[in-house]
């Protein structure tokens, strides 16, 4: 005991001594928060918009005022013939043009379903999509007060559950937590152990008499220290700065988050047990943990439109477990109950990580 | 420890193989108690493997060591409590201070909370390093951190130490101060296991073994090694058998 006690007095000599990496360690993850929370936004505001109305009667009148009064479109112009719109996304003036077909409302009237054409500038496809969703819903909107008032057809309802406003911030609030935490847990470790190895001190350590178990506790409690504080720190952000609900039990969600630390740290003792050099453990750390946690967690890119093959492949990916409990947690506010099969999937990856490292972590050298 | 036995390094036909490189073959050899035991060969005569099998850093492929009266192989925890080992490589944290480090092995060694600050300062006197305990390791010239990791190693008063290539890279100066620190500790009834390259470090020792090709071509007293091959110094002890006779 007081020899692990006195281990790990260095570990944290090391990370304290080394202000510039603590620095990124708690100042990165507010940063990225920052930055997906204000610069990096799903939601579009103020697109510039040209309007081609052929008919310009009281109909579409309403439908242009009722687009340009929403935030998200801005008037660029009223265009006069076809050839100006061509011309108009050529010069990048505008995302997105609305024709109206002449005599619309009479149309209208007379049950001819007049067309409202949308064109989008599908350069950027998100962008596109998200734009053109826009304007359908609020054209929507207009046709089923319309047809109401008139007691005649159908009536489209959609509605966004838990999170009608669509923010960004639901999505990119779990998805910096799940990231951070494999970054911090798994890169900070591996790094550590492969320290100990390249500078010759990991020689003198099994030399002498402390366990290699404790060595290895005794590297992974002070990152699941800084994992932690950085967990909360991420949620305090999102909750205060943000609006993030916490809608579920916060005692669940914290006891999630250790499974997840601990399973990060295990795959970085696994790493640390394959290299010799920091280099290599931060090379394979970025590469083999970080990018498929982005690309295959469902942070960036939903699941449902990865090729099947990588569907498949999302499965082993830890991350993607804890990204659905995260979100179930925290936004849908589910119980513990509905996340078991999660939360087991993830803690057997856990104990599988943990045994496959710490068998491979060698007590002798070669 | 059995009584009664004068030796603390017992090794017999200890083998290590890496695939069909035979690193140390078949060695066989014994440490008197208190001497000072030079272990010598050129780069890549198996010294470093021989060594790392007796500290328990390897486990040998065949044979079988007893260092201090423990099985290296069966009881490598016995072994590592009653070892000092100082590597080749320099092997005290950069990021910590003087005090810090000998803080940190003596605390591995369990060694208690009183029995530490005391040693710290009788370590630190002995080494005229008191004005530096404060001072990173990392900012000390490389002969003081090599004596530094000598006092280290043997923070704990392990009966036998191991040093491999301990003078490696250091000046003249600093390697005499080292070898009258190598001295000090065997008048003190510690057994010193050296490896080294530096042939007149060989007349130092009480006993030497020269290894070549992973075995032991030679082991004697300077003296005698010298008298045998009808030489006047280590050196030519030494070039005249890798060069085979």
């Amino acid at each position: 005991m007081k020899a692990f006690l006195a281990f790990l007095k260095k570990e944290f000599y090391h990370i304290w001594r080394d202000p510039r990496s603590l620095l990124i360690l708690i100042g990165m993850p507010m940063v990225q928060v920052i930055l997906f929370g204000f610069a990096i936004t799903n939601e579009i505001i103020d697109a510039k918009i040209a309007i081609l109305d052929n008919s310009k009667d009281e109909v579409t009148q309403e439908i242009s005022n009722k687009i340009l009064s929403s935030r998200y479109f801005k008037l660029y112009d009223y265009l006069s013939g076809k050839d100006q719109i061509e011309k108009s996304f050529r010069k990048g003036k505008i995302k997105i043009a609305l024709i109206f077909e002449d005599n619309f409302s009479k149309k209208l009237y007379r049950n001819e379903n007049p067309q409202v054409q949308i064109i989008a500038d599908a350069t950027d496809p998100n962008t596109a999509t998200t734009l053109i969703n826009y304007v359908s819903r609020i054209i929507l909107d207009y046709q089923s007060k319309y047809i109401k008032n008139n007691s005649a057809g159908l009536e489209v309802v959609s509605k966004m559950e838990y999170n009608p406003e669509l923010k960004g911030v639901y999505l990119f609030v779990p998805g910096t937590i799940t990231i951070i935490l494999m970054l911090i847990s798994a890169m900070m470790t591996s790094i550590s152990i492969a320290r100990e190895k390249e500078k010759g001190t990991m020689e003198i350590l099994l030399v002498s008499p402390i366990k290699p178990l404790m060595v290895i506790v005794g590297k992974v409690v002070p990152y699941i220290t800084l994992a932690l504080i950085n967990a909360s720190t991420i949620l305090l952000l999102g909750v205060f700065v943000f609006g993030l609900p916490i809608r579920g039990s916060l005692i669940v969600l914290m006891l999630e988050i250790i499974l997840f630390i601990i399973t990060a740290l295990g795959l970085g003792i696994f790493i640390s047990t394959k290299v010799e050099t920091q280099q290599n453990a931060l090379i394979i750390s970025l590469m083999g943990l970080l990018l498929p946690t982005i690309i295959l967690s469902g942070f960036i890119y939903p699941i449902e439109s990865l090729p099947e093959i990588l569907q498949y492949v999302s499965h082993v990916i830890p991350a993607k477990w804890f990204l659905i409990i995260l979100r179930d947690i925290m936004i849908r506010g589910t119980e513990f109950g509905l996340i078991i099969k999660e939360t087991l999937i993830l803690f057997g990856m856990m104990v599988f990580i943990l045994f496959i490292s710490i068998k491979n972590y060698k007590i002798r050298l070669e | 420890m059995e009584r009664g036995n004068n030796y603390i390094v017992e090794v017999d036909n200890l083998t290590k193989k890496f695939g069909d490189f035979v690193a140390v073959d078949n060695i066989s050899f014994k440490v008197k108690k208190g001497e000072i035991f030079g272990f010598l060969g050129a780069n890549g005569a198996g010294k470093t493997t021989a060594m790392k099998m007796l500290t328990g850093l390897l486990s040998p492929s065949a044979g079988k060591a007893l260092v201090a009266g423990w099985n290296v192989e069966k009881n490598p925890e016995k072994v590592k409590l009653n070892i000092g080992y100082m590597s080749q490589k320099f092997s005290l944290y950069d990021d910590m201070r003087v005090n810090e480090n000998i803080r940190l092995y003596a605390g591995i060694y369990k060694i208690s909370g009183k029995e530490i600050k005391t040693k710290i300062n009788i370590l630190l006197e002995e080494l005229k390093m008191q004005d530096l305990r404060k001072k990173l390791v990392g900012d000390l010239p490389l002969g003081w951190k090599q004596k530094l990791a000598f006092a280290i190693a043997m923070v704990h008063d392990p009966p036998v130490v191991f040093l491999d290539e301990p003078t490696s890279g250091v000046d003249p100066i600093t390697r005499r101060q080292f070898w009258e620190m190598i001295y000090k500790a065997s008048s003190g009834g510690t057994t010193i296991f050296v490896t080294t390259h530096y042939l007149d470090e060989a007349e130092y020792c009480t006993r030497a073994s020269i290894m070549v090709d992973g075995q032991i071509k030679a082991l004697d007293t300077p003296e005698n090694l010298k008298k045998s091959f009808e030489v006047d110094n280590m050196q030519e002890v030494f070039l005249k058998l890798a060069r085979g006779k």
